[in-house]
């Protein structure tokens, strides 16, 4: 259905050209309190010292768990929050410290699609005032008028253009999300910062617009920023992947770096984590994905507090090859021996460049307290 | 003989300002102990509203609640309030998704523990907090005598899960309801709770109810499957099968809408068009048929007319032929999941 | 805990301070000369200029606001004689200190306030809660319909009418009046007994309808579902897990309600000819005896002001997540 629209052809701009580039971006949340004056008395290090750029027309995944500062991250670059220290550049154009006027052009450029279909919509507003009100904000007036551009745009995200007129409310989760969709495409961005879009829709709508967003990148060359937990939904979407943990990307490079020869210990756990269909084999304990076994990795309680996170490596508190040596000397994001150009983790014991394991790290200790006991039991 | 737990027909609708909700249409399952069934469906499905009908937590003046749930032979639907509460908590109990919210703000953690302990057994206050300590331990609070005086907003979302999970089995349930128990909490985290639920399990014997919409969180912690679409079970089987070789065009659709770690990432995911049909006017015939892609193979006429039955045991109710069934599936479907 | 209170006490006296200030500079701002009132009649221009000289009405109007805040600790000197702290002034309108009336004065105000406090939340709250536990059925309608009527009226059409039947009509008791709870308690409770029924009247049908829609919210949140899944019992479920979430918010309308039960407090007052603060500020206003009504102002926002610490107390102590925070 909507794969029959035309779209328009991509626009200037050579593939593989770096975009969006962050250096050493740092953002740290004051927390104040104290007695009797109020004070700065600690810092929520959301983000700290992230590096990453992303390409005309790729898409980059930014995965890790809650709390790890993905979001804060894609907020940084579209300049909603301002970085505590750092640089940001967009073509080349640093805008870290930008005004309204500078970042003005480039705003329209860089756009921003959120996780909550509900609440990103204004309830009050039609769906044509809510896609050509960035056009409106900047004074775009496009060939044939606005609201044929809208029409042609909520045509390509595959809603209905006769629904110009309705509101938010009439739509589904996932029609919402096309909305916003179709506003973040109304001022022609060369990158999107996509915070999440999938994860509070339904698996089957999810698909859809994972697809949609494909359609775009591919043929309209929008590079994306793809800020995701799911790492199937990261894997399937974008060429270079960045794993977060507790405001620090620990291993960045190509899909097939990450997902098939990942490095750091935390990328193991994460992919050990994720739960498969193929693991339906009747054996619960070792999934056999193509490419070998594969030996349970189970950490042991939450992520700590970005507060207060651990001296050094920042993992070292859940890693079970943590030495003292990770406790006192950070590990710099380097290029391991054997890695691929590009592909760089943060870990002084890297793991084999490969997702079969043979033995299983069980850390949480009710974990295996119980599995001992079940195997004594039988 | 009936199975410990037996859901026959079971219909819940609910009265609201716009009409009827028909939530659940018809369903019918068996659990036995020890073992774990898995309802998996989108939002929307019934497979929460048939959790909470188990346990008779449904508002009895806007709720219609038909059909038999059978516990261990003995009747739930109807059942007088006192009996259901001398049964919740004790023999069937139920964890819930968001435990910031599912917990009280207002009682320490070890309190809310110890309160159906206390309930059920008689216990003394004290045995009661000793209990809760003993639970605590058992689910991996680190210092658990100390954080059982604890508030929830105190613990981290994964040890409120796991205090959730203390208190559901503190009184050693036979029947343990998992209601999307792990959908707020990260991927790691996760992993670590199905797991635990699923070796607490093995030293209980008791069922589990694991309610979810992720098919890969029921691919190794159920032994059968259920998959729910708008209040109707259309596809039954054990999880290696509905997952290996899966009949319902709807489960195809699910499993094609799924990316997962091996896919071809050239392939763009096959999702199901459309979007999932109102509960106050479902469609006549198959409830699936206006976003099944197979009506037209099927005999078009039938989906549309004719409801589909869900045969009992391995199944799904759909009007395609077993035999097209299993074509369409390995020639269609298989090659496109990687 | 503690730091939290010496926080609040610390904000409460910069407002009190600040309040103190306003007023007497919005006071002494005014265009009726004070001196004048109290020279009365035949006043000539000499006299006035003592008058102003005793009231120290001479000096600029931030040294005189010195020299009053002082005299509140360590008492003040006037012509007519000493004032001892706590000095308020002296009452323009029968030339004695200030603190004297006040004393005869607050304790009826104190005893209508707190008895209508506790009368209309036991009410209030008691009406609202079986409203919310036979939700949509007669007794919610009932009671909601009766907070409605409720809110329509007024305290002194209210008050005349209960003085017209109980007290004209049926001679069931005396005409409301206080006395002393020390002396005759009895005799407290019933001169009171009216009043307080009548200063209840607005509030109760406030606190009806807002505790009925916060048990109602507290009865649909997740937790309630979890403690009914746990066996827990529907009283257990009712009084433990939504009222004590329901509990919250009603302390924080309390605190806010506390000013303008003080303003109920003025009508009742007057309505039933008892001799409080309110009636006390209303007269001095007609007398234009400044220190009088300052002191009045003074008092009654120190009194609100500590009341709220002791609401905000309260609060932290039903929800953990204030306290602990």
């Amino acid at each position: 259905m909507t794969d029959k629209v035309s779209l328009p052809a991509p626009r200037d701009g050579s593939p593989g050209e770096p975009l969006l580039v962050a250096e050493g971006l740092t953002k740290h949340f004051p927390i104040m309190g104290g007695f009797p004056v109020k004070r700065r008395i600690g810092a929520v290090q959301a983000v700290d010292g992230v590096d990453l750029t992303v390409r005309a027309g790729e898409s980059f995944g930014l995965v890790g768990e809650s709390g790890c500062g993905k979001s804060t991250t894609g907020r940084l670059l579209t300049r909603l929050l301002e970085p505590t220290a750092g640089r940001i550049s967009y073509r080349g154009e640093d805008i870290t410290r930008a005004g309204r006027r500078q970042l003005a052009p480039i705003r329209s450029e860089i756009q921003m699609i959120f996780q909550d279909p509900y609440s990103s919509l204004n309830p009050r507003q039609t769906v044509g005032k809510i896609v050509s009100g960035p056009m409106e904000i900047n004074g775009i007036n496009p060939a044939g008028g606005r609201e044929a551009r809208v029409r042609e745009l909520l045509d390509v995200v595959g809603l209905n253009p006769e629904h110009y007129n309705r509101f938010p409310h009439e739509f589904s989760g996932g029609q919402r999300q096309r909305i916003g969709v179709a506003r973040a495409l109304a001022l022609e961005p060369k990158v999107i910062i996509a915070d999440e879009p999938v994860s509070a829709l339904d698996v089957s709508i999810q698909a859809q617009v994972v697809n949609l967003l494909g359609r775009l990148r591919r043929e309209m060359g929008i590079a994306f920023l793809f800020i995701a937990h799911d790492l199937a939904v990261v894997r399937h979407f974008s060429q270079r992947v960045a794993v977060m943990y507790l405001g620090k990307i620990v291993e960045v490079g190509t899909r097939e770096d990450i997902y098939g020869r990942p490095r750091h210990p935390y990328t193991h756990a994460l992919l050990s984590a994720v739960p498969e269909t193929h693991d339906a084999d009747g054996t619960r304990r070792v999934g056999a994905p193509p490419g070998g076994s594969r030996g349970r990795i189970r950490l042991a309680g939450d992520v700590p507090s970005p507060v207060m996170p651990p001296s050094g490596c920042r993992f070292r508190t859940r890693c079970w090859k943590a030495q003292a040596r990770c406790a006192t000397e950070e590990p710099p994001l380097t290029r391991a021996d054997g890695n691929t150009e590009g592909h760089l983790s943060a870990c002084h014991f890297p793991e084999p460049p490969t997702v079969a394991r043979n033995t299983e790290v069980i850390l949480d200790p009710a974990l295996r307290a119980a599995e001992d006991a079940d195997g004594a039991g039988g | 003989m009936t199975a410990f737990l037996s859901v026959k027909d079971l219909f819940v609708r609910f009265s609201t300002e716009d009409g009827t909700v028909k939530a659940v249409d018809g369903l019918s399952f068996d659990l036995e102990r020890g073992r774990t069934l898995g309802i998996v469906g989108e939002s929307g499905s019934g497979k929460s509203v048939t959790s909470l009908s188990v346990l008779g937590l449904h508002d009895a003046r806007s709720t219609e609640i038909r059909g038999e749930i059978l516990l261990d032979g003995q009747e739930l639907t109807g059942a007088p309030e006192s009996v259901l509460e001398k049964l919740r908590g004790d023999k069937m109990a139920m964890i819930f998704q968001d435990s910031l919210t599912a917990l009280s703000p207002y009682y320490t953690v070890g309190r809310q523990i110890a309160e159906p302990y206390r309930k059920h057994t008689g216990a003394s206050k004290r045995e009661a907090r000793q209990r809760a300590v003993e639970m605590l331990e058992k689910v991996g609070i680190p210092n658990p005598s100390l954080r059982v005086d604890d508030y929830p907003h105190q613990f981290s979302g994964g040890m409120r899960q796991r205090a959730m999970i203390a208190m559901a089995l503190v009184c050693d349930p036979e029947l343990l309801i998992a209601d999307e128990p792990t959908t707020a909490l990260d991927v790691t985290v996760q992993a670590q709770i199905l797991d635990l639920l699923k070796d607490l399990q093995q030293q209980t014997g008791s069922a589990i109810v694991l309610i979810t919409h992720d098919l890969g969180v029921v691919a190794n912690t159920v032994d059968e499957l259920l998959v729910m679409y708008a209040g109707r079970a259309v596809e039954r089987g054990s999880v290696r099968e509905v997952l290996r070789a899966p009949q319902h065009p709807y489960t195809w659709g699910l499993l094609g809408s799924m990316p997962r770690l091996t896919s071809d990432v050239n392939e763009p995911l096959t999702p199901i068009p459309g979007t999932p049909p109102s509960l106050l006017a479902p469609p006549p015939g198959c409830p699936f048929h206006p976003r099944c892609a197979y009506t037209a193979e099927a005999g078009g006429e039938v989906c549309r007319t004719e409801r589909p039955v869900l045969p009992p045991g391995r199944g799904a109710a759909c009007h395609l032929s077993a035999e097209r069934k299993r074509t369409v599936f390995n020639e269609q479907i298989k090659p496109r999941l990687g | 805990m503690l730091r939290f209170l010496a926080r609040r006490t610390a904000g409460a006296l910069v407002i009190i301070l600040l309040i103190s200030a306003i007023t007497f500079f919005l006071f002494f701002a005014l265009p009726s000369d004070p001196a004048r009132m109290s020279c009365g009649k035949n006043c000539t221009a000499d006299a006035l200029a003592v008058i102003h000289k005793n009231l120290g009405l001479d000096q600029p109007v931030p040294v005189q606001y010195w020299h009053y805040m002082a005299g509140i600790f360590t008492g003040r000197d006037f012509s007519v004689g000493h004032c001892s702290a706590p000095c308020f002034g002296y009452s323009f309108s029968n030339q004695q200190p200030v603190w004297g009336t006040i004393v005869d004065r607050f304790p009826t105000t104190l005893s209508l306030t707190l008895g209508s406090a506790v009368v209309f939340l036991t009410v209030g709250v008691g009406f609202g809660m079986i409203a919310a536990a036979f939700q949509g059925r007669w007794p919610d309608k009932f009671f909601s319909s009766l907070s409605l009527i409720a809110n329509s009226l007024q305290i002194y059409f209210v008050g005349i009418i209960a003085l017209a039947v109980f007290v004209t009509g049926l001679h069931w008791m005396d005409n409301p009046a206080y006395y002393p709870i020390t002396e005759n308690p009895a005799k407290w409770f019933t001169g009171m007994l009216i009043p307080w029924l009548v200063l209840s009247i607005i509030f109760v049908a406030n606190y009806t309808r807002m505790t009925r829609s916060q048990m109602v919210e507290q009865l649909s949140e997740d937790h309630v579902c979890t403690a009914r899944a746990k066996g827990l019992g529907h009283r257990t479920v009712f009084f433990r897990y939504a009222w004590r979430g329901a509990l919250a918010p009603i302390v924080t309308i309390f605190g806010i309600d506390l000013g303008s039960l003080f303003g109920g407090a003025i009508i009742t007052e007057f309505t039933f000819s008892l001799h409080g603060l309110g009636r006390l500020a209303v007269d001095s206003v007609g007398q234009t005896d400044l220190p009088t009504l300052m002191a009045v102002m003074l008092i009654s926002c120190a009194a609100i002001v500590v009341a709220n610490i002791v609401v905000d107390a309260a609060y932290a102590f039903i929800d953990p997540r204030v306290r602990l925070a």
